[in-house]
């Protein structure tokens, strides 16, 4: 049928007709008020990761000194940079390659990295005049016959600023002091001291041929838009030794707590989703129930059943695209109210929102709706005509089986698109799967319970305990849907206060922002006892080793095997290793065993506890022995244990480590790390003029912007979870809804009887306050459970059992739903009885 | 193609409906034979539980017989389907409920123009606005139901009935639920239309006297129908 044929047809106008009166009498408010809190939860969402997380990651490029990079053994092409430039992106290049300075004191291996005029993009360098001199900022890499050099490298060399260095044929002046430079990143440890050079200078020094071992990057920053649009040109283009970083991918730190703020706004939005689905779920059918009689009244007249289905479907499709375009629209408002409350950290860099959240909203809204709706609806096509003269003919049973099936499918559709991870996406299903279950089930039993209780009362308590008991399917309908409500109440108030303080209490104050390492075994405790003259005592030094992984089993390592560039470049790399008497030390938060055996102190088999991570991307089980080469030797053992590593705690930790008994015999450096106020920065001059070769690595820029993802990701989550709160009361005024119709006839039979106003109300009262009980208990476990999976299993962040959330639960949600409930029932009662029978007629 | 004379509007041979109750079989029609011709008023007669509603739906075609043929506007009903029964009755058939059944979501206008625009018929708002005239109600065309009282809901639920100009119309107790005086009110205006319209009427009622002013009268008793002299 065409469109225009459609809207001249009989199914249009009466489905026109029939929707408008149905908005009119009321009948939609309760179905639209949940698919537009559903809708704007989604758009709000979507608008907010379409903007302000690609402002996110952007704040990540000053760890990179770009928004975008191409790093790789070699140069990247040409094609590239025109690509860029065609797109209005700044650039700039930069080598990498280790060599030997010759200065007074004779020769020092270095890692040089050269630098054009465009340097860096995103953030800024820092230098010192001095070794106590205080830092400045500079915009731009050192001018050609000068370099910078970091403090250590003066000490190693005996020079000082203004002597000039040998690098390869050339010799040039040493111009500063490098203390910072924003892109140090990648493999921190064991750094040979940077010297910082002009691109001028290359070709003097003689260093640089073909074959020379060199580390390119091509860096690359400008709009959003346009480096959105070089990534995903140059995506498909990059050959195997070329690599493209971005913000959010140039520090692990960074990287993880991004993705950990994605989860946590996803899992809002998907919270809400179900949520509001369940309101969506008992308003639909309530509609139904109240569209039984015209469509039997339709049948007498002779309407067939296929225009019956267009029509009911042909308004749900109407219905469901304006109330979609309007929570869009709502969302959309949402998105302006977040963004305003974050305006002090993204300044005007936030780019525009796409039109696509409208798209994924009014979609979201179609599959809810329709997944929900459409079992029961399917249902009225079953009216016999024949109810229309006697209204005692039951109404066709909806198939339970296609109503179950219907909202799964609409769900499972909605969350695997939503979560846009399948395990986080596969485990929600799983939970709401057990969830409805144990819900029914448990309800079931409270209200045979209940039941029980009924029969040993009097008066109102009967009378109300009985109102609960009587219909168990609908009690259990009713008390799921408040149960929800109160679960989604409890998660806002409780749960996700406690989540959410977890995460930030990951990253306190205090946390360590000043590495150092590379100190040698003897300055291990005249390093202790400098720090603890500083004031430090927290700085606790780990041993690290190097080796390099050259078995697993029987199987040589040789990293072109590894398709994945993440697995290629950690074996091609040594990896630090580290030996200790616990593989997880005691009261570390940020590192727990997730599967094996821990040792004890004093174990001497040879083992290795692995990072999980590590252990995913280079496919190591449990069992697997491994063997490194560490100083000219292979040292061999059997991977005894997995560990979960919170690389955002900022703490030091290992992806390999072993019982002293295994690499306690090999030669090692130490590392720590330390938590420097910004007021004392003048330990740091000392520090290094005390122990020259020391390498110190400042997190602090990197600190800052995990501490910032940390903090908008905590504000972002709370806006969202206002939908989940607002889902969570529309759920329960749909319970309450549910039941008006039945309770009207009810009501009005009573009264007729002579039972009096107070009576009634008392019984309405005990009912509601049953239920709401009920439900706060079952809501208390669900959402103590769920806070511990999602704390545990999902974020690895602590999660304590907190007694105030069955306070609140129970106690609240009696008192609450006793109320509104109550509430809401009463203007049957002040009604005239005869009136409230006609209605119900 | 039917074998049925045309004037005859409905018709019932050997009619039975038996269904399984809670005590076992129960017989609630058996071996029942009518014949309404066109434009005829039959009343229907007969005491609570006795039947009458459950001929009536079956003439209608809202419920399928256990036993025997009903034809319909010269249609063996049995031989269609549920569908069927109900492109039959589009157009063709009216009804009076006891309790009105309008949609409550609907005006009176908008209740009367429903079968109309089921049917897809041309001028079906003209043809509404001159059946609620018809039945003195233009002036509160765009009340809602709840806003009427009961005599004036029964008479938006005949102006439905008879603005599509049927063939045949079923009242089940039209009178019911309302008293006595607003209940002759109606009944003149049920027999009124039809004459106008010149359909047959099929009046289930217990009510004597509303009985009387049909042109024939029958009684059921123990699942069959007597004429009642």
């Amino acid at each position: 049928m065409t469109m225009g044929a459609l809207m001249r047809s009989p199914t249009w106008r009466i489905s026109l007709r029939l929707l408008r009166r149905d908005w009119r009498s009321g009948e939609l408010y309760l179905l639209a008020a949940a698919l537009i809190l559903t809708v704007a939860a989604v758009t709000a969402v979507g608008f907010f990761t379409d903007r302000i997380e690609s402002a996110m990651v952007r704040q990540g490029g000053e760890l990179l000194a770009a928004d975008l990079a191409v790093d790789g053994s070699s140069r990247p092409p040409d094609a590239y940079l025109n690509q860029a430039v065609s797109l209005g992106l700044e650039s700039a290049r930069t080598l990498e390659f280790p060599s030997v300075v010759m200065g007074a004191a004779g020769a020092q291996l270095v890692q040089v990295k050269v630098v054009d005029a465009a340097y860096p993009l995103r953030g800024r360098l820092r230098l010192r005049d001095g070794f106590t001199d205080p830092e400045r900022t500079v915009e731009q890499g050192p001018p050609a016959g000068e370099v910078w050099v970091e403090a250590r490298l003066l000490r190693l060399l005996e020079a000082r600023i203004g002597d000039s260095v040998a690098l390869g044929e050339t010799r040039l002046r040493i111009g500063a002091i490098l203390s910072y430079e924003p892109d140090r990143g990648g493999n921190l440890v064991n750094l040979a001291p940077r010297v910082l050079m002009n691109d001028a200078d290359l070709p003097a020094t003689g260093l640089v041929s073909e074959a020379s071992r060199v580390r390119h990057r091509l860096l690359l920053a400008g709009e959003v838009d346009a480096v959105a649009a070089l990534s995903a040109w140059l995506k498909p283009r990059l050959p195997v030794n070329l690599t493209l970083v971005d913000g959010r991918t140039a520090r692990p730190e960074f990287e993880s707590a991004l993705d950990r703020a994605s989860r946590f706004l996803h899992l809002a939005t998907l919270v809400t989703l179900l949520v509001a689905g369940s309101a969506i779920a008992l308003a639909s059918r309530r509609l139904v129930e109240r569209q039984i009689d015209a469509v039997a009244i339709m049948r007498c007249l002779g309407a067939p059943q296929h225009l019956l289905l267009r029509v009911f479907l042909l308004r749900l499709v109407l219905f469901g695209l304006v109330a979609s375009l309007v929570g869009s629209l709502v969302g959309w408002v949402g998105q302006l109210g977040l963004v305003a409350a974050l305006a002090d950290w993204f300044g005007t860099d936030l780019p525009p929102p796409s039109l696509m959240p409208v798209a994924v909203g009014v979609l979201t809204g179609l599959i809810a709706l329709l997944g929900f709706a459409v079992p029961p609806l399917l249902q009225l096509t079953r009216v016999p005509p024949l109810r229309a003269l006697r209204r005692d003919l039951g109404t066709p049973r909806a198939s339970a089986a296609a109503a179950v099936l219907g909202a799964l499918l609409a769900l499972a559709l909605l969350v695997f698109w939503q979560a846009g991870d399948a395990v986080l996406a596969g485990q929600l299903l799983g939970g709401v799967a057990l969830t409805l279950v144990t819900l029914v089930l448990a309800v079931l039993g409270l209200v045979k319970a209940a039941s029980g209780l009924a029969g040993r009362t009097r008066g109102v308590w009967r009378l109300g305990l009985a109102a609960l008991t009587r219909r168990p399917t609908f009690a259990v309908l009713q008390i799921a849907g408040f149960g929800l409500g109160i679960l989604a109440l409890l998660l806002l108030a409780v749960v996700r206060v406690d989540l959410l303080e977890a995460w930030q209490q990951g990253l306190p104050e205090g946390a360590p922002n000043q590495f150092l390492i590379n100190i040698q075994p003897q300055e291990v405790e005249p390093l202790r006892a400098f720090l603890v003259e500083q004031g430090i005592t927290q700085a606790e030094l780990y041993p690290m080793i190097r080796g390099r992984l050259i078995r697993i089993g029987e199987r040589p390592v040789n990293p072109s095997d590894y398709p994945n560039p993440r697995a290629e470049s950690l074996v091609a790399r040594e990896f630090n290793l580290s030996f200790s008497e616990a593989p997880v030390p005691a009261g570390r938060a940020d590192n727990r065993l997730v599967a094996g055996q821990s040792w004890a102190a004093g174990e001497t088999a040879p083992q290795f506890s692995l990072e999980q991570g590590l252990a995913e991307t280079l496919g190591i089980a449990l069992g697997d022995r491994l063997t490194f080469f560490v100083s000219g030797h292979e040292v061999s053992a059997p991977v005894t244990s997995l560990r979960e590593v919170r690389w955002d705690s900022f703490n030091v930790n290992f992806f390999v480590v072993s019982p002293p008994a295994l690499l306690g015999v090999e030669a090692a450096t130490y590392i720590t790390s330390f938590h420097l106020p910004a007021d004392r920065e003048a330990v740091i001059p000392a520090l290094i003029a005390r122990f020259p070769s020391v390498t110190l690595l400042d997190v602090e820029a990197l600190l800052t912007q995990v501490r910032a993802v940390v903090d908008r990701g905590v504000l972002a989550v709370e806006y969202v979870f206002l939908f989940t709160l607002a889902a969570g009361v529309l759920v329960m005024f749909a319970g309450i809804q549910a039941s008006l119709a039945e309770r009207r006839t009810e009501h009005g039979i009573l009264r007729t009887l002579g039972a009096g106003r107070n009576a009634l109300l008392g019984s309405l009262a005990v009912e509601f306050t049953a239920a709401g009980l009920l439900a706060g208990f079952l809501a208390s476990i669900f959402a103590e459970v769920t806070g511990w999976l999602l704390a545990e299993q999902l974020f690895g962040l602590q999660f304590s059992f907190n007694p105030l959330l069955w306070v609140t639960g129970v106690l609240g949600s009696g008192l609450l739903i006793g109320l509104a409930g109550t509430l809401a029932t009463w203007p049957l009662l002040i009604r005239p009885p005869l009136q409230t029978l006609r209605r119900a007629a | 193609m039917t074998g049925i004379p045309v004037a005859v509007v409905v018709q019932a041979q050997g009619l039975g409906k038996h269904v399984n109750g809670p005590s076992g079989d129960l017989t609630i029609l058996q071996g029942l034979d009518l014949q309404i011709q066109a434009g005829e008023a039959v009343a229907i007669l007969g005491a609570s539980g006795s039947g009458k509603s459950t001929l009536l739906g079956l003439l209608a075609g809202l419920d399928g017989a256990t036993a025997g043929e009903v034809w319909l506007c010269g249609q063996r009903l049995d031989a269609l389907t549920e569908d069927g029964r109900a492109a039959l009755r589009a157009g063709r058939v009216g009804f009076v409920f006891q309790s009105f059944q309008l949609l409550p979501t609907l005006t009176a206008r908008e209740n009367v123009l429903l079968p109309l625009e089921l049917t897809g018929t041309r001028d079906a708002e003209a043809r509404a606005d001159e059946a609620l005239t018809r039945v003195g109600l233009a002036p509160r065309a765009g009340h809602y139901p709840r806003q009427l009282s009961g005599g004036e809901q029964q008479r938006v639920a005949i102006a439905r009935a008879y603005a599509p100009r049927p063939v045949v119309l079923f009242a089940d107790e039209p009178t019911g639920n309302l008293d006595q005086a607003t209940g002759e009110q109606i009944i003149d205006l049920l027999l009124d239309l039809r004459a106008e319209a010149g359909a047959a009427l099929v009046l289930v009622t217990h009510d004597p006297a509303l009985a009387e002013r049909c042109d024939r009268r029958l009684r059921m008793r123990d699942g069959a129908l007597e004429r009642i002299a």
